[in-house]
């Protein structure tokens, strides 16, 4: 299949500190793929490479075949490349509605202009509304997102990343700090995002990464331990040992 | 809560939206000995509203904005003075010109940084200006000022007048295009932007913002008002002296929308008002102690009315609030 991401040979330090060491990491186009590993293990630190946040100490990142090594942040999210965070990170201050429709209207690329009012683009506003209405957030529109349950935020933090109508989407623990029903209804709006979107998903959920996965990458220490489909990797006796400890033994 | 933009705002001029320009209109026809004062403090709304683009509405913080205001001024004077250009509307138009370019070049140097180092840089940038202005005695005036700024007729058909009346009109139309435009910016889709980096600007990257770039944009276009604001002074005094370009011109426009709210367009309105009023009064009062009078409103109101004077009026009165967020439909 196909390869949408990948890195090569990817490092990253602080100092003496060794986060990401020599990563070799795929993303087939369409990929269900997570991310696990215990905490430390430099996950979000690779996300953060993948996105720009951090520039990577060595190696290359391509997207599309293309090295984006050292393309800035915004330019790779044009190129398709989305995340959420791990911590809610939103326009707290700002309604659900407009939470969304910033980024899809960067996507459309109408964010510069200044003369016509906001609310007069119509095709923003309703592709907003329909991905807060997937997400079950039609009532909260007009919230703030500050006023908001943690859950619902979670869920906010989603639709703005699916309103970028990203080729890659990068969820940082999506299921942190929410209710099961709310996990379910991020697993549902998941499992029925177009099969052509490639997903990696990091979460400490572990049922959650097993109903959803169709292939985990396991990274301990910064660095990759063990990839495989999710039967071979319940069964890995490293994973159970490093990882998933007695819960899974039992 | 900040005057609402976005994507579910109600953009329409609201009632209350007119009655700046009403009491404007009412001060001119009713109070014709206090219009030179009313034209000052016309000029320092149109300031203030440029200052509040960038710290109210683009999160920027600047003890520099004063840079651009008296690049203005010392255009549209030298202009007047030395260059033989006096048609007002040129020299305006050049001294917006003069300030969006100094605002497009210092902003693409210190727009990258943050918080303080940010707050030093506008700082520096504003003190280098008035050394530059004290240094160039023969074009500038040095210490002394320029003096000897000639105006001609606006249009070839109003002289500015002893009483002020030509001034008055002139600051009130100048502020009402500055107004227009800067509430069009802000109900914009850039303008939501700019909320969206006030608010966040670790996710308007993650959206794919360029945020440095919008961040120039603004900062620009604010120093062009407040150029047009400099040129409107030295237009209505005939003079332009090195205050017009110091620090203390900066904090006292920064302390002005601190008091009626940044972040609200109004809050620029209100704030100069209120300010220049209190100066007013309160300098031929106390004319030693005037100070402590202004500083004692700016402490009040840091205190218990931190989103300003119309932050209070705001809390005070729940059917001024814009009706912004409850117009979006569940569809």
């Amino acid at each position: 299949m196909h390869s949408i991401l990948e890195t090569q040979k990817l490092c990253k330090s602080f100092g003496a500190l060794t986060v990401a060491d020599d990563i070799d990491f795929r993303l087939e186009t369409g990929a269900r793929h997570a991310l696990i590993g215990p905490n430390g293990a430099g996950k979000t630190t690779f996300v953060n490479m993948l996105t720009g946040v951090l520039a990577p100490s060595s190696g290359r990142i391509l997207l599309g075949g293309e090295d984006i090594t050292a393309v800035r942040r915004a330019a790779r999210v044009k190129r398709g490349l989305g995340r959420t965070f791990q911590i809610n990170t939103l326009f707290r201050h700002l309604p659900a509605l407009d939470n969304v429709a910033l980024g899809v209207a960067e996507r459309r690329g109408i964010a510069h202009r200044m003369w016509r009012s906001a609310s007069s683009y119509a095709e923003v506003k309703n592709e907003s509304m329909e991905l807060l209405a997937t997400l079950g957030l039609a009532d909260e529109a007009a919230a703030r997102v500050a006023d908001l349950p943690y859950g619902k935020q979670r869920l906010v933090e989603i639709a703005i990343a699916l309103g970028l109508k990203p080729k890659v989407l990068l969820l940082d623990e999506p299921a942190a700090g929410v209710p099961s029903a709310e996990a379910d209804r991020i697993l549902r709006t998941l499992e029925k995002l177009p099969s052509e979107i490639a997903i990696l998903i990091i979460e400490h959920d572990m049922d959650l990464v097993f109903r959803f996965a169709r292939r985990i990458t396991v990274l301990v220490q910064g660095e990759v331990l063990v990839e495989g489909p999710p039967e071979e990797i319940a069964r890995d006796k490293r994973v159970h040992d490093v990882y998933l400890g007695e819960q899974h033994h039992a | 809560m900040t005057h609402a933009g976005g994507y579910a705002a109600d953009t329409r001029v609201r009632w209350i939206e007119w009655l700046p320009w009403a009491a404007a209109l009412g001060a001119f026809f009713l109070l014709p000995e206090y219009l030179p004062l009313g034209a000052r403090i016309l000029i320092y709304i149109l300031f203030a509203l440029s200052l509040d683009l960038v710290v109210g509405y683009a999160g920027i913080v600047t003890l520099g904005h004063s840079a651009f205001f008296g690049l203005g001024a010392y255009t549209a004077g030298i202009l007047g003075a030395k260059a033989g250009v006096t048609d007002p509307m040129l020299q305006m138009a050049a001294a917006a010109l003069a300030a969006a370019l100094l605002g497009i070049a210092t902003g693409a140097l210190i727009l990258r940084t943050k918080a303080l180092t940010l707050l030093m840089l506008t700082l520096a940038i504003t003190q280098v200006c008035v050394e530059v202005a004290n240094r160039a005695t023969p074009i500038t005036g040095g210490a002394d000022g320029l003096s000897g700024v000639v105006v001609a007729p606006i249009l070839g058909q109003f002289k500015f007048d002893l009483f002020g009346k030509t001034a008055y009109v002139y600051c009130l139309i100048a502020l009402f295009v500055g107004w227009y435009l800067a509430r069009r910016m802000v109900y914009s889709p850039f303008g939501a932007t700019l909320a969206g980096i006030r608010e966040n600007s670790a996710r308007m990257h993650a959206v794919g913002a360029p945020v440095y770039w919008r961040l120039v944009l603004v900062y620009t276009l604010s120093a062009a008002m407040a150029g047009v604001a400099g040129a409107l002074l030295t237009q209505t005094n005939q003079f332009v002296g090195l205050n017009a370009l110091g620090f203390e011109a900066s904090g006292e426009l920064l302390v002005m929308l601190i008091l009626g709210g940044a972040g609200r367009i109004y809050g620029a309105f209100v704030g100069p008002v209120v300010y220049l009023i209190a100066q007013d009064y309160l300098a031929k009062q106390f004319p030693e102690y005037w100070y402590f009078g202004i500083g004692l409103i700016l402490v009040l109101v840091v205190m218990f009315a931190r989103g300003g004077i119309l932050g209070l009026v705001d809390k005070c009165i729940p059917f001024l609030k814009p009706k912004s967020s409850a117009r979006v439909s569940a569809r």
